[in-house]
């Protein structure tokens, strides 16, 4: 009980602050949506889409916001050391990256609110045609690429040269779960929806995801403590 | 298990960053109810030290015992007896300073949050500030503010990291009220300066870090 209430407090402060400063939402959806519109004006020509363009800008859109969100989420805890604070106190090291993580998963899922249909829109993209697989597909593909990314953005928080490194670190491992979730959405864009590939590209991302997690909980103890 | 103790002891310790050596073999036992100062020039390993001792660092050789217990068998139990003000003062500048309290009262699991909020508040003087975001505060109410944090679980080792730099000379008498409230109330207290005059008629016990080494 005591690892859940503290998994929320730290949750609960960062969207405490995120609702006040609101930095990392309106950035990322602005990055999202700049990102959506200029390959918008490349992919679609006359009024007509590339065939399937819309899966690997949707998800393009999330990685590269998302990677900024990771960044900057963590440059608050560095601006006044806080995170040595929380790792001196009594909270569970996995807790305190479940509740960083969790943080970084409700702002993630307020900017696909704004993408998803967004993409649906300039892309003419049946995105809602399968509204339960496509949830899973984001929520399994978020999952994967902040549960790394939570990991990363903590270890090189105190790196001087962390906002070069976090993409370079973060995208080999997760290009996986990215094209998963790429062939996973574009299963579900073609003329006829092939639900059952959809449905094993899920369940890969459900692997990874389920790795990333796993590897991410084992490992964030002994990278946090020098 | 609660893990309370009465006393700190570093024996040996040392510590290497690459091939710096920040500490080479530091002994030192702090005393509850005393203050003991670590003096010394920047870079000497104070902060190390104090790191250290505050369970965020491991040290490379040498044992840091709190009473009977290690670090790596105390875990949570023992850290939530553990206070730390650092350089940078642990503050969520975004956050007001009520709610920075009543966050850190919270991730130690404080009964009673309100009430210790409102009092720490009272004794750093910023009742009438509660509600202001703590970016805006001067260096001496932030710092007013951090130590208030640092000891609202009452913890029985404080560590203090140059607590008095960039304060006047009013705020200082204040920190050094405070400090001896902690010292009457059985804490190890710990602190870094390289400021002599500061801590004159407050400590118990000074030691002088040279290169990384207890000065002869």
């Amino acid at each position: 009980m005591r690892f859940v209430r503290d998994v929320w407090t730290v949750t609960r402060k960062d969207l405490l602050i995120e609702s006040r400063t609101r930095e990392i939402l309106l950035t990322t959806m602005f990055f999202a949506l700049a990102c959506v519109l200029v390959f918008a004006f490349g992919f679609v020509r006359e009024g007509r889409p590339v065939q399937d363009a819309a899966a690997g800008i949707l998800w393009i859109a999330i990685a590269f916001s998302g990677t900024l969100a990771l960044g900057r989420a963590f440059e608050r805890e560095r601006q006044g050391e806080t995170l040595r604070a929380l790792l001196m106190s009594p909270i569970d090291r996995p807790a305190l990256y479940l509740g960083k993580l969790l943080g970084i998963l409700i702002l993630l899922s307020a900017v696909e609110l704004l993408v998803v249909p967004l993409v649906a829109l300039m892309f003419q993209a049946p995105l809602f045609d399968h509204p339960l697989l496509m949830l899973g597909l984001l929520a399994a593909g978020t999952l994967g690429f902040a549960a790394v990314g939570t990991l990363f953005a903590a270890m090189l928080v105190r790196a001087r040269s962390r906002d070069v490194m976090l993409p370079v670190l973060l995208y080999p491992i997760t290009v996986p779960g990215i094209i998963a979730g790429v062939r996973g959405t574009a299963a579900l864009l073609q003329p006829e929806a092939d639900q059952p590939m959809a449905l094993a590209w899920l369940a890969m991302l459900v692997f990874f995801d389920v790795v990333f997690v796993t590897m991410s909980l084992w490992t964030f103890e002994p990278v946090m403590t020098d | 298990m609660p893990v309370d103790f009465t006393a700190l002891r570093l024996v040996e310790v040392s510590r290497t960053f690459g091939r710096r050596r920040a500490l080479h073999r530091v002994s030192l036992t702090a005393e509850a109810g005393t203050i003991t100062a670590l003096l010394g020039h920047n870079g000497a390993g104070k902060s190390t030290l104090l790191s250290i001792a505050a369970t965020l660092l491991q040290p490379t050789s040498g044992t840091v015992k709190y009473g009977d217990t290690e670090a790596r068998q105390g875990g949570r139990d023992l850290r939530s007896r553990i206070g730390m003000l650092g350089h940078d003062l642990y503050l969520y500048a975004e956050l007001t300073a009520a709610e920075n309290l009543r966050f850190f009262a919270k991730v130690y699991a404080l009964d009673g949050v309100e009430a210790r909020v409102d009092a720490a508040l009272d004794r750093a003087g910023l009742t009438t500030r509660r509600d202001d975001i703590v970016g805006g505060f001067s260096r001496g109410m932030r710092q007013r503010l951090a130590l208030e944090r640092a000891l609202i679980h009452e913890p029985r080792l404080l560590l203090l990291d140059e607590p008095f730099t960039g304060l006047d000379e009013a705020a200082r008498g204040a920190l050094r009220t405070r400090l001896r409230g902690a010292r009457e109330a059985g804490a190890i207290v710990v602190l870094t300066t390289h400021d002599t005059a500061a801590i004159e008629g407050l400590t118990d016990a000074a030691v002088t870090l040279v290169d990384g080494k207890l000065a002869a």
